[in-house]
């Protein structure tokens, strides 16, 4: 039975990574990095729920087996299907972000980084609905930075996304998706939260494509 | 095996040929340089012969399969086309609908009606219909910001991918007589004399090319179009066996197409131009994008598919 479920799971992945090649085109931008297994948190910009798999599909399968999307368990708890998906396609490091629960989201981020996985996080903590290029970031990634300085924390900016398919609407557009990694950071001895939030908030900012409107 | 097919056939191992050429020239240049050194010019002539092999492969079986084979192909060309002139384009929220009509109606519908052969439909059907209904669906949404713009644009993506693309295959409808079912070499010869013209433009204008055409827009010069043209229409006069034109009727035809097609990449490099890019996607290796590598085929396409109706259907 559990290797029917993974034998599943890795089917729903193949088809989701086929699928969003299919419809944009997803690339990957490699610009500060080379793609290579190394430990790494890929922080993004979030504007739709395609983001993460965006990203997902388009990491080459070295770097995808070992890479672990932090999502929230409300969502990909919601039913049976999410929760199969969520945790088991994606292999999502589920956290709860209701305040009143003990077990804190940033204990489950340390331990999944000390069994070695990358991650993927989306520090403006909700979807960015705003005209405004990015939200304040949350503390979270100041945190990781902190507890495990040798993890390379890479800016990854996924451009297109809200117009492919924007909140509200049903039928996806078959746009072209990049996806752009850019220079990894880290958190320097003794700056500030406020000062490290900004300079990676910045660095995110960079990576996106000149408006031409 | 009917006449057509050995044709297409013939045609299909004189272009491996070529290739088979331009591959061994490739790797001898690249067996006689250091090992270790990077040679990026050859680097990418190597990268660009080999999607050429693709492409010869994918318009040779398409073309073998017949009719069904080349409406997928152009079909497939068109939706990839559309989705890279969109993503390049102004757009709002309120375009949402009227751009997924664009791409999951209209285009299937263009290409439908070419197949069911209803030439009174399918040549106004994007210029007249998309052009005023699409509008109506985004007006619907009362977002009026850079309206013109956005539709304007769009209507602009859908005659270049969707339209234009479509009157390839197009030629297949065109009753000629004494020419039966053999109009499916009209894609062929359309094709070859439009790329081996867009190859021999630019190999000429590297050599002798001098007197800019459009300065600041693109490096492509009267010298290299003029041998560009030339060339095509040389290379038309030898394929007029696969064609019903005779030898001058196919030599003009030739030369009609590739100078549009010529002339029509200047547009393509103005709209990158003003867009900020250099290729349209990266979805063929070393030639960027699907407009970047048909852009002349696109733009001669209406033009050969009327004048053979014209002068000859």
């Amino acid at each position: 039975m559990k290797f029917l479920r993974q034998f599943a799971a890795r089917i729903v992945g193949q088809s989701i990574r086929i699928f969003a090649r299919a419809i944009t085109a997803v690339r990957a931008d490699w610009q500060g990095i080379e793609p290579v297994p190394k430990q790494r948190v890929y922080f993004a910009n979030h504007t739709s729920n395609g983001d993460m798999p965006m990203i997902w599909s388009c990491l080459p399968p070295s770097i995808r087996r070992t890479v672990r999307p932090v999502a929230a368990a409300d969502y990909w708890l919601k039913n049976k299907l999410r929760a199969f998906v969520g945790p088991e396609v994606f292999n999502c490091v589920l956290v709860d972000r209701r305040p009143e629960v003990k077990d804190k989201p940033m204990d489950k981020i340390v331990a999944a980084l000390d069994e070695g996985a990358s991650l993927i996080i989306f520090p403006e903590g909700n979807r960015n609905m705003t005209d405004d290029l990015l939200l304040p970031f949350k503390a979270g990634l100041y945190n990781m930075g902190l507890a495990r300085p040798d993890v390379e924390l890479v800016p990854t900016w996924v451009a297109n996304l809200n117009t492919i398919m924007p909140k509200g609407e049903v039928i996806p557009l078959p746009l072209i998706c990049t996806v752009t990694f850019g220079s990894p950071i880290h958190v320097q001895d003794g700056e500030s939260k406020d000062d490290f939030l900004a300079r990676a908030s910045d660095a995110l900012a960079a990576l996106a494509p000149e408006d031409r409107a | 095996m009917t006449e057509t097919t050995s044709d297409i056939l013939l045609l299909a191992f004189g272009s491996f040929g070529i290739l088979i050429a331009l591959t061994f020239v490739g790797e001898v240049l690249r067996a006689r340089e250091d090992p270790g050194f990077v040679n990026p010019v050859l680097d990418t002539y190597m990268t660009r012969v080999q999607s050429w092999w693709g492409m010869v492969a994918f318009v040779g079986i398409a073309l073998l399969m017949g009719k069904i084979g080349v409406m997928v192909l152009f079909a497939f060309t068109s939706f990839a086309a559309l989705r890279e002139f969109l993503t390049l384009t102004t757009k709002a929220q309120a375009d949402h609908m009227s751009l997924a009509l664009a791409f999951f109606v209209v285009l299937p519908l263009q290409y439908f009606f070419i197949g069911m052969g209803w030439g009174g439909l399918y040549t106004v059907f994007i210029p007249v219909y998309a052009f005023l209904l699409l509008p109506i669906v985004s007006a619907l949404r009362g977002n009026a910001d850079k309206y013109l713009i956005r539709v304007a644009e769009t209507q602009w993506g859908l005659m270049i991918a969707v339209f234009c693309v479509s009157h390839v295959p197009a030629l297949m409808t065109i009753d000629i007589a004494g020419y039966a079912d053999r109009s499916v070499l009209l894609i062929a010869f359309l094709v070859m004399v439009v790329q081996f013209g867009d190859l021999l433009e630019y190999f000429f204008g590297r050599r002798i090319g001098k007197t800019r055409i459009a300065p600041g827009l693109s490096p492509k010069t009267w010298e290299g179009v003029t041998c560009g043209v030339v060339c095509a229409m040389l290379i038309g006069g030898l394929l007029a066996w696969i064609t019903p034109f005779g030898i001058w009727g196919a030599m003009a035809m030739a030369g009609t197409a590739s100078l549009v097609g010529l002339l029509g990449s200047l547009v393509f490099a103005a709209i990158k131009r003003d867009r900020g890019v250099k290729d349209w996607s990266h979805l063929i290796p070393g030639q960027g994008g699907f407009v970047d590598q048909l852009d002349s085929v696109i733009f001669a396409a209406p033009i050969f598919y009327h004048f053979t109706k014209y002068f000859y259907g």
